[in-house]
């Protein structure tokens, strides 16, 4: 068996929403320390929904595919979806992750949060 | 789909004139060599006219050689078995910061029953420091472990000067065993034991295009040695276990075709190496040769290189996607998701390390095989690249961010 699932390879190979947000409303990093893995994202939120998402990111195929996959599944969901969206829920939705991967590389979910949390605070 | 090997740090592909030597030795003599009767004695003379071809590629004598199931177990015999059988005249164990896990894993053993051991550390292109080995030597001294050849940086030791270092110092009580892992080595460059004057050394087939399964221990006449597998009298009594004669006649064969092409194919792995090198040099910006540059001490094969602002593990599965098969040092790409241990002994910044690509070519690859790898390699840079937080840190600001475990990024 390969070491990681096809879903996995698919968006390793063909990230989805890859880049920078000029103009964004929220910006959220999540870095690994033990590993050195790193995530960037960049959301733009219209009438409480994810209206565009993009990302850079830093890291293992696991990483990238983690990215890749979180970004589709935030785009036009409500801030509160993506909000209860957890690392879990994506390494499920890629059809799993090797063991070793699953804390270090599966970070999407939290750099998400990270980013709507810092639109929020903007809001303030 | 193209399929390009540049993995022969982790296994290399069996030669076919040793394939061809070691089939009559599966199907038609299955003897065990261990038997007196005629099937039994054609084992025997196959397993010793082996041991005289390995023998011979390392200049030891056929006596010398032991025969063991893979470079690890010769590892594991040659630490334990010397520790052991020297340890009434002291308990102290010298090796190098960078070292195959057999050796480090060994010595974890042995501290647990109350050896002391000294770390070696190496410069930052993986080189001893002669100056500490020195220091390092005591009256308990019984043992110095330290790699010919590093598979991961290309280092390649004065094994020479380092033993006389060893034998000749003043601190030094009793015996000091000299024991060094060759296994990258020997294929690569020559290794002639008497020349060096080790008392010990570790090789293997599987490195050297002969079957895997199969390695050997060099123990000069005279040293004590522990077994490690209690059982019968076979390799004098040193390895216990029925000897794999089809494996240790292709091995005998894979010494054999070495001896003979040694000089000519080093000189052509070289230019490959080097080709490879200067051209990834010329074509791909922010990156670094870990480990001596080509016209110093560096294994032929060995390439080594920090990609910045992408990590390996990406890249050579993307790599592998055009067919092409290498290897990392990232932590990543390792089941443990640690930095290599040789790449953080040579005190690389942790976010360089991470991009750390290996290619090991091999007498079987082809010009037009490198020429294919730097038509590809750019590309597939540039797409890690565009993908890259850190990379669009720098493009933008013209500063690095650096990564150290344990803590969150900075700037530099």
């Amino acid at each position: 068996m390969a070491f990681y699932s096809e879903k996995v390879m698919e968006h390793f190979a063909n990230p989805r929403n890859v880049g920078e947000i000029k103009d964004a409303d929220g910006i959220g990093e999540v870095g690994n320390p033990v590993c050195g893995d790193m995530m960037t994202f960049y959301i733009k939120v219209n009438n409480n929904r994810i209206e565009n998402v993009k990302f850079k990111t830093f890291g293992c195929g696991a990483a990238i595919a983690v990215s890749s996959i979180v970004s589709e599944m935030a785009f036009g969901k409500t801030i509160e979806e993506v909000m209860s969206l957890t690392n879990v829920d994506v390494a499920k939705a890629l059809g799993g992750l090797p063991q070793n991967k699953m804390h270090c590389s599966n970070l999407g979910a939290s750099a998400l949060h990270k980013a709507i949390e810092n639109y929020k605070s903007k809001k303030l | 789909m193209r399929q390009i090997y540049l993995d022969n740090q982790s296994n290399t592909k069996l030669d076919k004139r040793v394939f061809d030597s070691m089939m009559p030795f599966l199907i038609e003599y299955y003897g065990n060599p261990q038997s007196i009767y005629s099937l039994g004695v054609v084992s025997k003379d196959a397993l010793e006219l082996a041991r005289c071809k390995v023998a011979s590629l390392i200049n030891a004598d056929a006596e010398e050689i032991i025969f063991t199931s893979c470079g690890s177990e010769s590892n594991n015999l040659a630490i334990k078995g010397i520790a052991e059988a020297l340890k009434s005249s002291g308990r102290h164990i010298i090796i190098s910061s960078i070292e195959h896990f057999s050796i480090l894993n060994s010595i974890k053993k042995l501290e647990k029953e109350g050896f002391d051991v000294s770390f070696v550390p190496v410069d930052d292109k993986g080189n001893i420091d002669e100056l500490r080995l020195k220091e390092m030597l005591r009256k308990d001294t019984i043992l110095v472990s330290i790699q010919y050849a590093n598979p991961e940086i290309g280092t390649i030791q004065d094994i020479k000067k380092l033993v006389s270092i060893v034998k000749q110092n003043k601190n030094v009580g009793n015996f000091v065993a000299f024991h060094t892992d060759a296994v990258s080595a020997c294929g690569a460059i020559p290794v002639d034991v008497k020349d060096f004057g080790v008392d010990a050394l570790t090789f293997s087939a599987s490195t050297m295009h002969g079957p895997r399964g199969v390695a050997a221990l060099y123990i000069k006449r005279g040293l004590k040695i522990n077994p490690q597998i209690d059982g019968g009298v076979q390799e004098n009594s040193k390895r216990s276990g029925t000897e794999n004669v089809p494996a240790i006649v292709g091995f005998g064969k894979a010494c054999e075709v070495v001896k003979e092409e040694l000089v000519s194919k080093n000189r052509f792995i070289c230019k490959l190496r080097d080709r490879l090198i200067s051209g990834l040099l010329s074509k791909v910006e922010y990156i670094y040769l870990n480990g001596p540059q080509a016209q110093e001490n560096r294994l032929p094969g060995n390439v080594n290189f920090s990609i910045e602002f992408i990590e390996g593990e990406s890249l050579f599965l993307l790599l592998d996607a055009k067919g092409v098969m290498v290897a990392s040092g990232s932590a990543c790409a390792s089941k443990n998701l640690k930095l290599s241990h040789v790449l953080r002994a040579i005190d690389i910044d942790a976010a360089i390390g991470q991009g750390s690509i290996i290619f090991t070519l091999s007498k079987f690859n082809t010009k037009e095989e490198i020429e294919y790898v730097l038509e590809e390699f750019p590309s597939i840079v540039r797409r890690l690249r565009d993908m890259s937080p850190l990379y669009s840190h720098f493009v933008h600001t013209g500063k690095r961010r650096v990564i150290i475990p344990g803590t969150n990024f900075g700037d530099v």
